[in-house]
This record gives C-alpha cells, structure tokens and sequence, in this order.
C-alpha cells in the first residue's frame, strides 16, 4: 500500500495533440480516488501513466516515494482491472488469478491461501475451476477483481470495470467495490464517466475536462461547492439548471433578472460575496432538486417562479418536471403528490441558499 | 410428439409464405448444382488415379473398354510400391523436410507475427505488407535466384537445400495468418499480463500461444501442405534419387526408359496424397476456424 502522486504530468501523442496537460494529484494511502470526465478527457489515459501502459510526455509519477516513470508494468506493484475483464480464456478461474504469483515465483502453498482467500472475499470459491467463458459478465468482474487481490498490490486501477454489465448488476458490483476497499483498504483509483459511480465509491473525486484537472474534493463538496460550471453541471442527475440572468442592485438587495421577467431576490448570506458583479451578466445555477414545490420555510430562502412544464416524468419517489426557458432546458424535481400537468403554468420554489452563480466570461463559479 | 404440434399441412403462420420457400428451394438447388459440378472438377482426377492404380499394366495400355472402370482389380502396384525401396527413401526424406520445414515456419512466423501484431516499432506496419507481398512472388521466379544462394552455400542436390528454401512459400502466409489471429486478441490480454509480470516472451508462451492455437494449426497444415506438395523447388534443386521426395520421386523414378509405370505411379501419388487427407480430415474445423478469425473477431 501507497501514495501516488503526479506531478506536472503530460500525455501529448504525434502532431502534438495533448491528452493530459500537466495535472498534479496527490493520492494518500488508503485512499480511493475516482477520476471522472467525459470520453476523451485524458482519464483513462492518466490511469494508463499510472499503470505504466501508457509512456509520459512529462512530469513525474511516483508510487510510495519512489519514482516509476520508467520502470516497467510489472515492477510498478501494481494490479489492474480492465473494462472487458481481460481474463485469459485458456486458464481456469483459480489459474486466472494465481498467474500473476505463478510469474513472481511464489511457493504454491502460498499461492493456494491467497487465491482461496480472495475467492472466500468476492463469493467466487466454486467457480474457481471454471473457464472464463462458462461465467456471466458480473462473476467474470469478481475475478478480474480477484486476479488484483491476490497480488497484495501497493495499488490497485480500475479502468471503468463496471461499464459492460447491466443496470442492476453494476449497482450491485459498486457495492461490492465498495465492500472490498473497506476490507483491504489498498490504495484505489479508479476511472469512470459515471458520476454515479464517482460520487458512491470515491473518498475523493477528481473531475477532469479536456486533459486538465477541473476540480478535487470529496463527493459532497464537489456537489455543493463546485468550482467551475463543467463540474456543476457533470457532477448531479439530473444536471444542474443554468439561466442567464442579470444581477442588480437596488436599495441595497441584489437581485436576479432571469428570462421571462422572473425576478430572483439574491440571500442576504451572499450578497457580499455576489456584489462586485451587480450590473453585470452572469450564469444563474440551481440543482433540480432545490427547484421544488416544496412549501418555503424561512431557513431556504424561498424565491418563487411560475413555469409551464413541458414534459412530467413520474419516477414513483419524485417527479420530474422539464421546462423550457430561451432554448435552455431545466428541470425541477416535485413532490410525486403534486397534480403537476404538461402545458399547466406551475408554481416553484427556488431554494437561494443552494444557488451558484457562475462568471460567463471565466466559467469559474462565484 | 407434442399435442401442441403444428398438423402437417394446417395452415400455420406462414402459410402466406410460399414464395419465401420456393426462393429457398432455388437458393438450396444452385447450391447442390454448383457443389456437384465443382465435386466432379475436382474428384475426378484422384478418382482416375485410384482406378488406375488397380489396373494391371496389360490393362492401362490395353486402351479397350471404358477407362473408369477396372476389369481385373489388382493390388500388385501397391505391392510394388510400398517394396520399392526407393519410395521409402522418397517417403522418409519427404516426412524429414516437412517437419523440418514445419516447425523451422512455426518458429518464424510465430515469432515475426507476435512481433508486428503487438510491439509497436518503427515501420512494422511496412514490414507486415512486405511480408504478405513476398508471398506473391511464385516460386517458378523465385527458383532461379535461390538457385544461386543454395548452389552457394553447397546444398544443391540436398533435402538440407530444399529445408531452407521451402519456408519462401510457407513463411509468408503463415505470419500473415497468424498476424491476424494475434490481432484478434483484446489488447487488455496482454496488458494484464504485462501487469501480472509478464515478460514478452512469458505473454507469447503463456497467453499468445495457447489462445491463438486454433490459428496456429491452420498456419500448420498451411506449412505442411504446402511442404509436402511442393514440386518447382525438388525439381530443380535435386537430382539424384536418394534426395527426393515424393512429388518428384514419383514421378521421375518410376519410370522405365520409355515404359511408365502407370499403376505404381498412381498408387504412389495416393499414397504421397493420404497424409495431408488424413490431417485435414481432422483437423478441418480448427484450419477454417484459424482462417476465418481475423475476419470475423477483428
């Protein structure tokens, strides 16, 4: 078990196109960390530099201390689990998982306990004669998961090893993920394009875009305090609502001027913080699920707005409401009791304690 | 049967479906029509050659009666032959330069496709084609400069000579074959080797090898047809008897002054023939499985 820690790290392939551009991320023991973006943002490609599958532009990788940037895969001591498994199809379940040890020369008897003990950890103990093939999708990720286990790796990758099962099963094997960390508590990290996934499993999340580093930080923070638009709008399902909007002052209140000539009075908790920008335009946020029918309490700083939902989803547990307003599409989240129509004008209530406004001009949130 | 079972003429649901069933029936009879005349093309001649080897040589040159049938079937060519020291000798050195020249092909190719399926270096992909394109050139041109080379290093007249230059035709198509079944493997199957600890040669023997096995016996039988049939090389490289092989020592050898031995000679051809029928015959299902990979996986 380690820490890992990037440094000014650079992918760029021919013709100078750069995958990742410089990030630096410092990984504590222990700890599991989810990089998470859209495709093509540079995340499996940092996690293929970490494995050292992939050769670095620039900048440093170092796993418990030790610099690795040129030392090969196999003395990296690390494991990694694949999207598509990447079992070999020849090997039973138990030579699937012992063959990493077979190659490090352990003593059989030592082999046997470990691959029996991961087998007992990820409930796979009689399937370990089996051949690949003869497996569903979720049993053939336990054993990937094993095959990392075994090794007793400082770290472990996970290169969006949830992505080829089904719905329901990946809820379930992000449980198990989850459950396995807990027992062996080796170092993670692991890449997705889900935020789902991010949020439940990460001690820490990473949001990349574009090669960079857009924002770090536990699920929650991530979710209340995003830095930048790209990570308040990736990171919730679903997305978070953004309206242009026009901040103003007047008799000392600031106000927003939304389209449609609704009027949002800004919380006095966040007026000093919103004031330089009065007169100025900016990107109102809010969160579906502070966008509501709730009735208002003092605590939310209630705003109410009239809309006219264009669509109703009944999800059982809530209801979604879709709007239109100038072209931007936005959705509330009701209570599944209110009588909402499509094409009926709807009253909300915006919670102004959760708003974010964010700098048209930066994308930085204010 | 089942109670539920369709009555046999009872209007089912696709009792519309007539011309669905008359197009099948064209489809199925162009198929046996064209079966049967491609089966005809090419059994007719080992046909010829089995009937003839049970004629008696009085009957060959009698020229009376039907030739594809036999009067009085004999077995004395078979028994000539297989007496007929001289066809052991073709035989052995036919079996040594094939498994020679077999796994002498295996190791390259094995080895050259592993390289230029899975480590990327500088102009593989040049080299790939280049290997494929060799294979183009036939050996009624490349004999002549082999000639020099072989002639060169002593080994005219030699099954030693004809061991080095019958991987020309075999090497070729052998790595290209395996090319393609190597790249048929997922990428992450060597990365999780690379991971595990593998090194390369640990991954090609441990991982490459044992699941591109199916392509590797194509590429096999590919190597051993092509060896055991091969006929321009012997023929201008080898000119005494106690260095043929099959292909020509049959057909040279058995041969009289002017008289040929026609009976013996066919009996020899189908027996030269019977090795590769027999591999085929069993290990058909894994030579078009080993062909068919890269078309269908990649």
């Amino acid at each position: 078990m380690a820490e890992v820690s990037l440094r000014k790290i650079i992918k760029a392939y021919e013709g100078g196109v750069q995958a990742v551009k410089g990030i630096d991320l410092e990984i504590d023991d222990h700890e599991f960390v989810v990089l998470v973006g859209p495709s093509g943002c540079g995340k499996s490609t940092t996690l293929r530099m970490i494995a050292g599958l992939e050769e670095i532009t620039g900048g440093d990788i170092a796993i418990g201390g030790t610099i690795v940037n040129d030392i090969p895969p196999r003395d990296r001591d690390i494991a990694m689990v694949f999207q598509n498994y990447a079992l070999y199809p020849h090997m039973s379940v138990y030579e699937n998982m012992a063959f990493g040890l077979t190659l490090r020369k352990f003593p059989k008897a030592e082999i046997d306990k470990r691959v029996k003990n991961a087998a007992e950890i990820l409930d796979i103990t009689p399937l370990l004669e089996r051949k690949p093939k003869a497996l569903s999708g979720g049993q053939r990720q336990r054993v990937a998961m094993g095959r990392a286990i075994v090794r007793n790796p400082k770290v472990f990758l996970f290169d969006e090893p949830l992505s080829n099962l089904d719905a329901k099963l990946r809820v379930q094997m992000r449980t198990e993920i989850k459950k396995v960390h807990q027992r062996v508590k080796t170092t993670t990290i692991y890449v997705t394009h889900d935020q789902v996934e991010a949020m439940t499993l990460a001690d820490r999340v990473v949001v990349m875009n574009h090669g960079i580093i857009e924002q770090v930080g536990p699920p929650q923070e991530l979710y209340h305090s995003p830095a930048t638009k790209f990570v308040a709008g990736f990171i919730g399902s679903p997305a978070m609502n953004f309206f242009p909007a026009r901040l103003e002052e007047a008799s000392g209140a600031l106000r927003l001027h939304l389209p449609q000539d609704i009027v949002l009075e800004v919380p006095e908790a966040r007026a000093a913080r919103y004031r330089s920008y009065a007169g100025k335009q900016v990107l109102f946020g809010i969160r579906p699920e502070h966008l509501t029918d709730d009735k208002p309490t003092d605590k939310t700083n209630p705003a109410p707005l009239t809309l006219t939902p264009e669509v109703i989803e009944p999800m059982g547990m809530e209801t979604l409401a879709h709007f239109k307003i100038d072209g931007a599409e936005i959705s509330a989240r009701l209570d599944p009791e209110t009588p909402a129509r499509a094409g009926e004008p709807l009253r909300l209530i915006a919670h102004m304690d959760q708003m974010h406004l964010i700098d048209p001009t930066t994308d930085k949130v204010i | 049967m089942s109670a539920t079972a369709a009555e046999p003429g009872a209007p089912g649901i696709y009792h519309k479906a007539g011309s669905l069933s008359r197009e099948r029936r064209w489809a199925l009879w162009t198929a046996y029509a064209s079966l049967t005349v491609a089966a005809i093309i090419f059994l007719a001649p080992p046909f010829y050659m089995l009937i003839t080897s049970f004629k008696t040589s009085a009957e060959v040159a009698g020229m009376t009666g039907n030739p594809w049938l036999v009067r009085d079937p004999t077995l004395e060519n078979y028994w000539a032959i297989l007496a007929n020291p001289m066809f052991a000798r073709f035989m052995l050195n036919s079996i040594i330069i094939t498994a020679c020249v077999v796994a002498l092909t295996m190791v390259i190719s094995i080895l050259a496709a592993f390289a230029l399926a899975r480590m990327r270096f500088f102009g593989s992909q040049v080299l790939a084609t280049g290997v494929f394109l060799t294979y183009l050139v036939p050996d009624t041109l490349l004999f002549i400069p082999l000639y020099q080379i072989v002639g060169g290093l002593g080994l005219l007249n030699s099954i030693w000579g004809l061991i080095l230059v019958y991987p020309t035709l075999t090497v070729p198509f052998c790595t290209w074959i395996m090319i393609g079944y190597f790249a048929s493997i997922p990428k992450e199957l060597d990365e999780a080797a690379l991971i595990d600890g593998a090194t390369w040669p640990q991954m090609l023997l441990k991982i490459f090898i044992p699941v591109a096995l199916p392509g590797i016996i194509a590429a096999t039988i590919f190597a051993f047809t092509v060896s055991w049939a091969a006929f321009v090389y012997p023929t201008a490289f080898v000119t005494t008897p106690d260095q043929m092989p099959l292909t020509i020592g049959v057909v040279s050898q058995l041969v009289r002054a002017d008289t040929f031995a026609w009976g013996q000679i066919m009996a020899g051809a189908l027996m030269a023939a019977l090795p590769p029928v027999i591999i085929y015959a069993f290990l058909m299902d894994y030579y078009i499985a080993g062909l068919t990979a890269g078309a269908t996986k990649g």
